[in-house]
């Protein structure tokens, strides 16, 4: 019912939420109108009316359930979120702790109440399947008597199991027509014969009509602690002594790390100063995670703050305080390390070190590498990305691009363009016309702040229509090759060896911009 | 007899490596004495590559200074561009500069000195784009440290006591005509002048950029003709 919130549509209302043309949950307007999970859209609509659909978003639904798995987590431990909306959690410890399961119920129901506002249906049972039959009708049922509980129900109801993904269904439909309607009806049949019918999935799907699913809770465990601080004493204020204390905390930091047999894709540094002034870095590591890597970011960073660069005011007084947080810890044996030969990995990683240094002098977005990335012009196909960032492509660079302009490219990208004039012989300025042709042959190039430049050949135009049906970043110009004379330099720029200039002109609206300058 | 078992004994020195040694470690980017250039502009330079250390200033011609780029960072050398905001480095992929080994720091500010110093002790080539802003004191400082560390140091514009000066001095654009065509070729001719065994100005014609494949430059006998520098 997240999208209904999410929508404002009072909770009284038929809603359901669909995906791929299958109901996934509806409200109770529409339980009772006879909408079901796991029915077709049309029959659906064609039961109840008045039905509004939403489309499943399991990213809403997450976040908008949070906050309950929260409430809950308060009260009972090890819970598992099996999708938004259902929750499973063992109860035997609690309940002993609350004075039983009916008290445990009670509680819950309160403190979502009080919490989130939600009301929930909560049902106690032997095992995951029979548990969530329970919940479905409110019902706590005995210990040991799971079997007898599931056993006059209908067979349909085993499309909960597994969350209802509907992966049972062929079999459940079989079953159903070979006349085995209730669950008790199915739990008759001995289990070797309907392992041997239907496999391992029939050997399952009986132990849980049975109620004897063992089926183990995947746990949310609370991430364990990891971040190392040091309080300064001193307050450190020289980037000698800051390389010294950087080595002892990425010592403590990496002992840690390691005992716990994780590693840390990103590190954020946090420095504090005696007067409360704060520099947070969030840095991505390089694997293997190393003492001396930690040890020289952390260096540089202070080096480059204490020392006023990367765009930050230096501080007033000296660091006080140092903490590293790893941010995205993973199992150390998840990660996969490039086998790189040993010449590559040492340039690399000098290499690495470097950048990182001149990040910690200027700031992160300061370093960057050229990426190809798809597109028609100079400027869009070579894309700055920032070092440690992902050299990932935004746009294909092979799929064909018409328009594009051919492969020498312009070495200088004035930026911004310098605006000129293209004219022909009589003074007029050259246009393009919409079907792309020029209407006379260009004289002169004259660019504001250059001297005006002889044409001596130009090439026939690149149109350039893009993102026509946007209001805002269409571009629409027509692109020009020209080489013009730049007349003798300081060189030698004589008759014997004449001196040209190529230039890339492009005209957007009859005006004329350099928008490259090649060799 | 006795020259053979000479040099194999001063061989197995260690320090001292035979001529063919010379000759065949110029091929690895990592240890070689020697970073290589591509074939068409090798001919240029003395030595056939840059010597590891030195410090080269090119004026006039962005496309020359990424061609000599290229083949070092195509072996695996890795190379730095500072001070240039406005380079288009789609031209750089075309003249074969390996983009991934290639780091650009567009705006260094008022840290030339400094960035330039941390990008020598890791990279092999590194270029600074606007030489005009380093302080001459710090100039000498950058030098001393390249030659340390073994980096090479390009310069798009003057450079103090340079190892190696290329300047640009014409070109002719071939491949378009009235209203037809696209670029296709430039001839520029380059006055090479260096410092020991290339003291005397030169002038090659050089092909660049070119999308043709290019046979090896016709080497220039016009100005003063000097001495090719010592090949191994």
């Amino acid at each position: 019912m997240a999208a209904a919130t999410a929508a404002g549509a009072s909770l009284f209302d038929p809603i359901a939420t669909v995906s791929s043309g299958l109901v996934v949950a509806c409200s109770v307007a529409a339980r009772a109108e006879g909408v079901r999970r796991g029915m077709r859209l049309r029959d659906a609509m064609a039961r109840c009316g008045g039905l509004v659909v939403h489309h499943e978003d399991p990213v809403r639904a997450g976040g908008l359930f949070e906050p309950v798995v929260a409430a809950v987590a308060e009260l009972l431990a090890a819970v598992e979120v099996v999708r938004p909306g259902v929750i499973v959690a063992p109860a035997s410890g609690p309940a002993r702790y609350v004075g039983g399961e009916d008290q445990l119920a009670e509680r819950l129901i309160d403190q979502l109440d009080a919490h989130t506002g939600v009301s929930a249906q909560i049902g106690v049972a032997d095992g995951f399947f029979a548990a969530m039959v329970a919940a479905r009708r409110g019902v706590i049922v005995p210990p040991g008597q799971s079997a007898e509980f599931l056993a006059p129900l209908d067979i349909r109801e085993l499309h909960h199991l597994d969350a209802g993904a509907g992966e049972h269904a062929e079999l459940l439909d079989v079953l159903w027509r070979l006349g085995l309607r209730t669950l008790g009806a199915f739990t008759t049949v001995p289990e070797r014969d309907i392992a041997s019918r239907f496999g391992a999935e029939g050997a399952r799907v009986h132990r849980a009509a049975r109620g004897e699913e063992r089926r183990a809770l995947s746990r949310r465990r609370p991430a364990p602690e990891l971040t190392v601080s040091q309080t300064l004493d001193p307050p450190v204020d020289r980037v000698d002594t800051a390389g010294f204390v950087a080595r002892r905390i990425a010592g403590r930091l990496q002992a840690l790390l390691v005992s716990h047999g994780v590693s840390c894709l990103r590190m954020g540094i946090h420095a504090r100063t005696a007067n409360d002034e704060n520099l947070v870095r969030v840095w991505r590591c390089v694997q293997p995670v190393s003492t001396v890597a930690v040890a020289d970011q952390v260096r540089w960073q202070l080096e480059g703050w204490l020392c006023g660069g990367g765009g930050m005011p230096p501080p007033t007084a000296g660091v006080v305080e140092l903490r590293l947080e790893p941010i995205d810890v993973v199992e150390a044996g998840r990660l996969q390390l490039d086998l790189v030969t040993a010449t590559d990995a040492d340039g690399r990683d000098r290499a690495g070190r470097a950048l990182v240094h001149v990040q910690g002098l200027l700031g992160f977005d300061a370093v960057c590498t050229p990426v190809i990335d798809g597109g028609r012009g100079p400027v869009e196909r070579a894309r700055l990305v920032v070092w440690g960032e992902q050299r990932h492509r935004r746009r294909a660079p092979g799929a064909p691009w018409p328009g594009r302009l051919p492969p020498l490219s312009p070495v200088v990208i004035p930026s911004p363009s310098p605006q000129g004039r293209v004219v022909d012989m009589t003074g007029a300025s050259v246009v393009v016309s919409r079907r792309c042709e020029i209407n006379a042959a260009p004289h002169l190039v004259q660019v504001e702040g250059w001297p005006p430049m002889p044409v001596l050949a130009w090439s026939r135009p690149w149109p350039v229509d893009e993102r026509w049906w946007a209001t805002d970043g269409a571009v629409r110009c027509a692109r020009l090759q020209v080489v013009v004379d730049r007349g003798p330099t300081t060189g030698c720029g004589t008759a014997e060896c004449p001196d040209q200039l190529a230039l890339l002109v492009a005209c957007t609206g009859g005006r004329w911009r350099v928008e490259g300058i090649y060799g | 007899m006795r020259d053979a078992t000479a040099s194999q004994r001063l061989a197995s020195l260690g320090e001292v490596s035979t001529a063919g040694e010379l000759a065949a470690a110029r091929e690895d980017p990592a240890t070689g004495r020697v970073l290589p250039v591509r074939a068409d502009i090798a001919d240029m330079l003395p030595l056939g590559g840059l010597s590891r250390g030195s410090t080269v200033a090119v004026h006039g011609s962005v496309a020359l200074v990424m061609a000599l780029l290229a083949e070092a960072t195509a072996r695996g050398a890795w190379a730095a561009v500072v001070g240039a905001p406005d380079w288009g480095f789609v031209a750089a992929a075309e003249l074969g500069v390996a983009l991934e080994r290639l780091a650009v720091i567009p705006a260094p500010g008022e840290h030339l000195a400094s960035v330039i110093a941390a990008l020598i002790d890791g990279m092999d080539l590194v270029v600074v784009g606007n030489p005009e802003a380093l302080d001459a004191s710090r100039v000498r400082r950058v030098m001393a440290r390249a030659r340390q560390r073994g980096t090479v140091l390009l310069s798009h514009g003057a450079w103090p006591k340079v190892d190696l000066e290329l300047r640009y001095l014409s070109g002719r654009w071939h491949g378009m005509g009235a209203g037809h065509g696209y670029l296709r070729r430039r001839d520029m001719v380059v006055e090479v002048r260096g410092r020991g065994a290339a003291a005397r100005s030169r002038r090659v014609r050089v092909v660049l950029p070119t999308l043709d494949p290019v046979p090896a430059p016709i080497p220039d006998a016009a100005g003063s003709g000097g001495a090719r520098g010592a090949r191994a």
